[in-house]
């Protein structure tokens, strides 16, 4: 019931662009979740507008039970931020960046608890180096795109904060590194923090997120925990029995059914609502191997996307099941 | 190393090197269709002010006479404007002109090259445009190729301003266009080795506009240390002015010799410069500079850890250049007034015209107090540069983690007005000081040398009032901030320099903070423009910090 983050109605214009359209999005305490949409569907602005570096042109916001423009410094105290797109100063090395932006945190609390929480977050610091290692002599001029993230990871991951946005956290990172990652927002996350993971990489966000928000143009078009998003897809079964199966094709909430040449192997895909009834069909001629499954966060998105690659693809009849009508981009 | 690596224009082999060339042209003259017909058509522009004014002022040839004695025998104009060459309305108004003309073409021609060049690379284009079929001297080619068109431009566009309009005759304005564009194309061969030793599209700028103030004070010192010929309207510059292409370009005396063959100097230069730069590219990675790039400290140092702290770490290459320059420039100038008030002393003539320009004053007060203007505008440089890499920063993404942590937009926007005000401070004393001291040096009159620190401190309120307008700018409108700046430098430039020249209207000349500036120690120092420039500096930096609270921070590129 605890709302670490909740916007409602956000809209953002920039010039003639419509950046976000009531957007509305609620993150619980101490869940990891996912805000996902393709390249400008508008999920780095909203992260900024949480952030209180670009001011919202209606809706509210509050990000810990604060006004993200107003209070910007005190709620930055309590938050981390990593970007995607990192810029670094070219003459500073990876480690003064990495402890500048640490150590900027911590300004303005005693002069005792700072002492305190830098010699933490030293120590966390120096893990993090090793674990994604990354040199931290070198100047950030010579880093590569990957090695660049893991500075901003590391002075993002390393303080000790309720909330952690991440935007696009793992751009330009080996599949190795991801690995790294994801197990340190693990930890975080069982320290009881709160994580807004932005994405678009679907495999990164189903290992690690509670809940998702699927954000399209601006606006969220669905939210909820992974569980619940999956009960709305069709699960995929497949299985083999010991009689030809028979009347399944007309059984309700079946797709793609797909039969062996002796009836015996069967693949298809079933709503929900339906997953029980064709259990039971199935049951009736023998199971022998069953498998089950779950539709993947892949097929969810592109449920909301699916007008899109189907434009791409060229034949243009695809007007998919998602509320908003045209895209921006449509040519 | 194969024998054909030295590649550049001009040479049939090593083509390979060179493909790409005409289409990355094509790509630069669409980046800068706005940028360069601005610079060439006020740098002809200007050109013709200056003509048009001298024509609407000196009019008989008494008139010619005079003014012509007073700037051959005048030290302050030999330093400042350059040697006299007779008695020609041409020649005479181009002796003026040409600092204008000078400045504004090298600037031109070698921040063009230097956008094409390590710009590029800086922003990542140039790998980019490198993986795709474009030899590895392209980039380079066509940089120099759109900065020579520019600089041949100008020469044209100068040419035409100057003839045209004054029926002054052709030949001397083709000298002087030849001038011109010479100086162009040694400043893109200058700005094209900048580009190749050092990693920054910044410190290659800096690289190139230090050689310019190089080339001015080399020439300054031959002006002013050279001779009078016995008919007194004629100066025979000694042998610094010929180190200094500046120097060359008044060595051409456009309407008196037309010194055409001086076109070999600067072509020679310029080639020669052009060869170094395609031979340093030639042993250089793309992106990387000639230094390569030492590892540092795996920690951060307590000092670094601050807005203040990470400011101060940006601005003090920057603040130490400037500071070393102006104070060198200082020191320069300094040694200089003891000639200068022997002169005077000597003359009865010059004595005469100081006492009409401004009387009662003391020459070396008086030369101190236009010295220290020059100084006082160069600072103003100084403040724009400084306080505009703000917005470099912010537009290349380094200020949002700032800001995304415990860091109040105010704060950030303190660190760099705090040093950048302090900066300017040190700069002007520094500067002061060692003018008053090297004049102390050469006179041997140490006393009246340190009174005078007093005409570079009275600069400051001026050179805040500046920076306070670029902090204004900054945050009301953040995407014109750069070009409305150095507009507001160059107008400023223009109006010290200039303004009296071109009879600009007193009003005009009031919104310049320069002109308030007391002639301290020529004239006496009056509290009211300091403190009402100091009052526009605090006013116009508050309006800057609360327009930068409220606005949108520039996201990525």
């Amino acid at each position: 019931m605890d709302h670490v983050i909740r916007a409602e109605g956000v809209s953002k214009t920039f010039g003639r662009t419509r950046a976000l359209d009531g957007l509305d999005l609620t993150v619980t305490a101490g869940q990891v979740h996912g805000f996902l949409g393709p390249n400008g569907a508008g999920k780095s602005t909203t992260i900024r507008i949480l952030l209180g570096l670009l001011r919202k042109d209606s809706g509210t916001v509050r990000v810990l039970g604060g006004h993200p423009w107003r209070d910007a410094v005190e709620l930055h105290r309590r938050l981390a931020y990593v970007p995607g797109d990192v810029n670094l100063w070219p003459n500073l090395t990876g480690g003064e960046a990495i402890d500048l932006l640490t150590d900027l945190r911590l300004g303005g609390s005693g002069r005792r608890g700072r002492a305190a929480r830098r010699a933490a977050d030293r120590r966390r610091r120096d893990e993090l180096v090793e674990r994604f290692q990354l040199d931290p002599t070198k100047r950030c001029s010579t880093y590569s795109k990957g090695n660049r993230q893991k500075v901003a990871l590391v002075a993002g991951l390393a303080a000790d904060v309720e909330l952690y946005l991440l935007d696009e956290p793992t751009s330009g990172l080996d599949p190795l590194m991801e690995t790294v990652f994801q197990d340190v927002v693990r930890e975080v996350c069982a320290g009881g923090a709160t994580v807004l993971l932005s994405s678009h990489i679907l495999a990164e966000a189903e290992a690690l997120c509670d809940a998702v928000s699927i954000i399209r143009d601006g606006r969220v078009v669905e939210t909820g925990t992974l569980a619940e998003l999956r009960h709305l897809t069709r699960t995929r079964l497949a299985a083999t029995t010991s009689t030809p199966v028979t009347g399944l094709d007309h059984t309700p909430g079946v797709h793609g059914l797909t039969l062996g040449d002796d009836r015996r192997t069967v693949e298809v895909e079933v709503e929900p609502e339906h997953l029980g009834a064709v259990v039971q069909h199935l049951a009736g001629h023998g199971v022998l191997s069953l498998t089950s499954t779950p539709p993947t966060l892949e097929e969810l998105f592109l449920r909301h996307y699916g007008d899109e690659l189907a434009e791409l693809a060229g034949n243009g009849n695809g007007n998919g099941n998602h509320p908003t009508g045209t895209k921006k981009d449509a040519r | 190393m194969t024998t054909t690596a030295p590649a550049h224009p001009g040479q049939g082999g090593a083509l390979t090197t060179l493909t790409g060339a005409r289409r990355l042209t094509r790509l630069a003259l669409r980046r800068d269709r706005v940028v360069l017909p601005v610079w060439i058509g006020s740098i002809a522009a200007l050109a013709w002010a200056v003509v048009a004014s001298y024509q609407g002022t000196v009019t008989t040839a008494a008139e010619r006479v005079a003014t012509a004695t007073f700037s051959a025998g005048n030290p302050l104009a030999r330093v400042f404007d350059g040697p006299a060459s007779g008695t020609e309305l041409g020649a005479m108004a181009l002796v003026e002109g040409w600092k204008i003309i000078a400045i504004l073409t090298a600037l031109m021609a070698s921040q063009a090259v230097v956008r094409h060049t390590r710009q590029d690379e800086e922003t990542g284009r140039a790998e980019l445009l490198g993986s795709a079929v474009v030899g590895r001297h392209a980039r380079l080619v066509a940089a120099l190729v759109v900065a020579s068109a520019a600089s041949v431009a100008v020469g044209v566009a100068t040419a035409v301003a100057i003839a045209a309009p004054s029926g002054l005759g052709w030949s001397g304005a083709w000298a002087t266009g030849m001038a011109a564009t010479g100086t162009g194309l040694v400043f893109a061969g200058i700005a094209a080795v900048a580009a190749q030793v050092l990693s920054t599209a910044r410190g290659a700028n800096a690289v190139a506009g230090g050689a310019l103030g190089v080339a001015f004070l080399l020439r300054a010192v031959g002006d002013v240390t050279g001779t009078v010929r016995a008919d007194g309207v004629y100066v025979d510059s000694s042998w610094p002015s010929w180190l200094s292409p500046y120097g060359w370009g008044q060595q051409v005396r456009p309407y008196a010799e037309d010194n055409w063959w001086i076109a070999v100097l600067f072509v020679g230069l310029a080639l020669a410069l052009v060869v170094v730069a395609f031979r340093l590219a030639d042993r250089r990675d793309v992106g990387l500079g000639m230094v390569p790039p030492r590892r540092g400290p795996a920690y951060a140092g307590a000092s670094l850890a601050t807005p203040f702290g990470l400011a101060w770490r940006l601005q003090r290459g920057v603040l130490g250049v400037w500071a070393v320059g102006l104070t060198v420039f200082g020191a320069v100038f300094g040694s200089v007034g003891d000639s200068v008030e022997t002169y005077v002393a000597e003359n009865e003539s010059a004595r005469e015209m100081l006492a009409v320009l401004l009387p009662g004053a003391e020459i070396v007060d008086l030369y101190y107090a236009l010295t220290m203007a020059i100084i006082g505008l160069a600072a103003g440089g100084y403040v724009v540069q400084a306080l505009l890499r703000m917005r470099a920063e912010e537009v290349s993404g380094r200020v949002e983690p700032l800001l995304a942590n415990a860091v109040g937009r105010h704060r950030w926007l303190a660190g760099h007005v705090v040093i950048v005000a302090a900066g300017a401070a040190v700069t002007l004393l520094a500067s002061g000081v060692a003018a008053a001291l090297s004049y102390g040096a050469a006179s041997g009159d140490l006393a009246t040398g340190l009174g005078l620190v007093s005409a570079a401190a009275v600069q400051l309120p001026a050179t805040a009032a500046l920076g306070g307008f670029v902090v204004a700018a900054f945050g009301l409108v953040p995407r014109w901030a750069g070009p409305v700046t150095w507009f507001a430098l160059a107008a400023a430039l223009v109006m010290s320099q200039l303004g009296k020249l071109f009879e600009l209207p007193p009003w005009l000349l009031d919104v310049s903070p320069f002109t308030h500036v007391p002639l301290v120690p020529a004239e006496p120092f009056t509290a009211t423009p300091v403190l009402w420039l100091t009052t526009a500096a605090l006013a116009l930096g508050a309006v800057g910090f609360t327009a930068f609270r409220s606005r949108d921070l520039a996201i990525g590129a």
